[in-house]
């Protein structure tokens, strides 16, 4: 293995232990928070945002690391992030803690990972299609929130925080 | 940290539609199965993230965010490649995404085994074919379980190859870098989610 494939190895090993540590590797959590009646997954995904976001904000304004947005590519968003809820709705896992769920011994996991897996080739097939068609719609580039606003990312972040934490509060007093 | 002592503290939730997803809940929510606290197991995959897009930077000299849908990609070019090679060589997509084992190769099979490692040492892996939910609004057929999932699958890494990332490469990675992207992705996905999640699940028996 290569240093590449080291630091990938363990930084997986940290994450998989960390997301079943947290319990949103289960359907139930998934689909839970889907019908909006166990919000886990919420609570997990926005506390790792909250601090992912001030650091990085940090190691980017320091020139430590470069950031990379990934396209606003309309269409592309829109469709495919349509297609995606769906698709997780009844598979019941995302593609990272599907895999997660296999570990941990839910092997009905492996029928979404097949599943996964094949979507991926068929995707790679219809690939000149779909960058003729929905792809080509209108993409608006790599682009990030506070830009966008013409505002300083720490605003962005300051308001992130505490629509979270209003969030946390009401997900608390809810029993969700 | 008010919020780790609330969570600890609160019972099982109420007013869910089904029994069984109501026992499931109360058995996961339950602190003595070894579980944390989403809010801190979060927070520390936060802190994960930042220290792993530091370490890749100055390793390997290319800043890398945690992100898993591609390595599907990458997956079916190798499965294709041992069948029909001079495809995926002519494959415009697999050209792009480059078929690889790469760094996100092995995130993707470290969070499998960092999964098994927490799960055997807390006693809660359980081998399970079919869900509870599930079992209880579709009955205990793996088959069906099987089909369901294969064809969610299919449409959702579709759509998350499209859409250019999933809830870790959107969600959570896009999100930390306050990609406009990750705002409209995020939405989407837990916006039909929700519409799609409630004509599934919904209907009570």
């Amino acid at each position: 293995m290569d240093t590449a494939q080291i630091m990938g190895l363990v930084t997986g090993i940290l994450f998989g232990f960390l997301l079943q540590k947290g319990r949103v590797l289960r359907f139930e959590k998934q689909v839970g928070a889907m019908l909006l009646k166990d919000m886990t997954i919420l609570k997990f995904m926005l506390s790792a945002i909250i601090v992912g976001m001030v650091g990085v904000a940090l190691l980017s304004d320091a020139g430590v690391i470069a950031l990379s947005h990934k396209p606003m590519n309309v269409g592309a968003i829109l469709v495919g992030g349509a297609l995606f809820g769906a698709g997780w709705a009844v598979m019941g896992f995302c593609p990272g803690t599907s895999v997660g769920a296999l570990g941990e011994g839910r092997w009905h996991a492996a029928f979404g990972i097949a599943g996964m897996i094949a979507g991926a080739a068929l995707y790679a097939e219809l690939y000149p299609l779909m960058k003729a068609t929905v792809l080509s719609w209108a993409d608006l580039g790599k682009i990030g929130l506070p830009e966008t606003l013409g505002v300083s990312p720490w605003v962005v972040i300051i308001v992130f925080i505490a629509v979270a934490l209003g969030l946390f509060r009401w997900f608390e007093s809810r029993g969700l | 940290m008010v919020f780790l002592n609330r969570h600890a503290r609160r019972p099982a939730a109420q007013g869910f539609g089904s029994q069984s997803f109501q026992e499931g809940t109360r058995m996961q929510s339950n602190r003595n199965d070894g579980g944390w606290s989403p809010y801190l197991a979060g927070a520390l995959v936060g802190v994960l993230a930042i220290l792993s897009a530091y370490a890749t930077t100055v390793w390997l000299g290319k800043t890398t965010y945690l992100g898993a849908s591609t390595t599907f990609v990458r997956g079916a070019g190798i499965i294709e490649k041992q069948v029909v090679p001079e495809r995926v060589e002519a494959n415009e997509y697999f050209t792009k995404e480059k078929v690889k084992v790469d760094w996100q190769f092995m995130l993707v099979l470290g969070i499998f085994a960092g999964a098994f490692i927490a799960a055997s040492t807390d006693k809660s892996f359980k081998l399970e074919g079919v869900p509870p939910v599930w079992k209880e609004r579709f009955g205990p057929s793996v088959g069906k379980r099987a089909a369901a999932a294969f064809l969610g699958g299919i449409v959702a890494m579709f759509g998350a190859r499209m859409a250019d990332g999933c809830p870790s490469g959107h969600g959570l990675s896009g999100m930390m870098q306050l990609s406009v992207s990750a705002f409209v992705a995020l939405a989407m996905f837990f916006g039909v989610g929700i519409v799609v999640a409630a004509m599934v699940y919904g209907r009570r028996k």
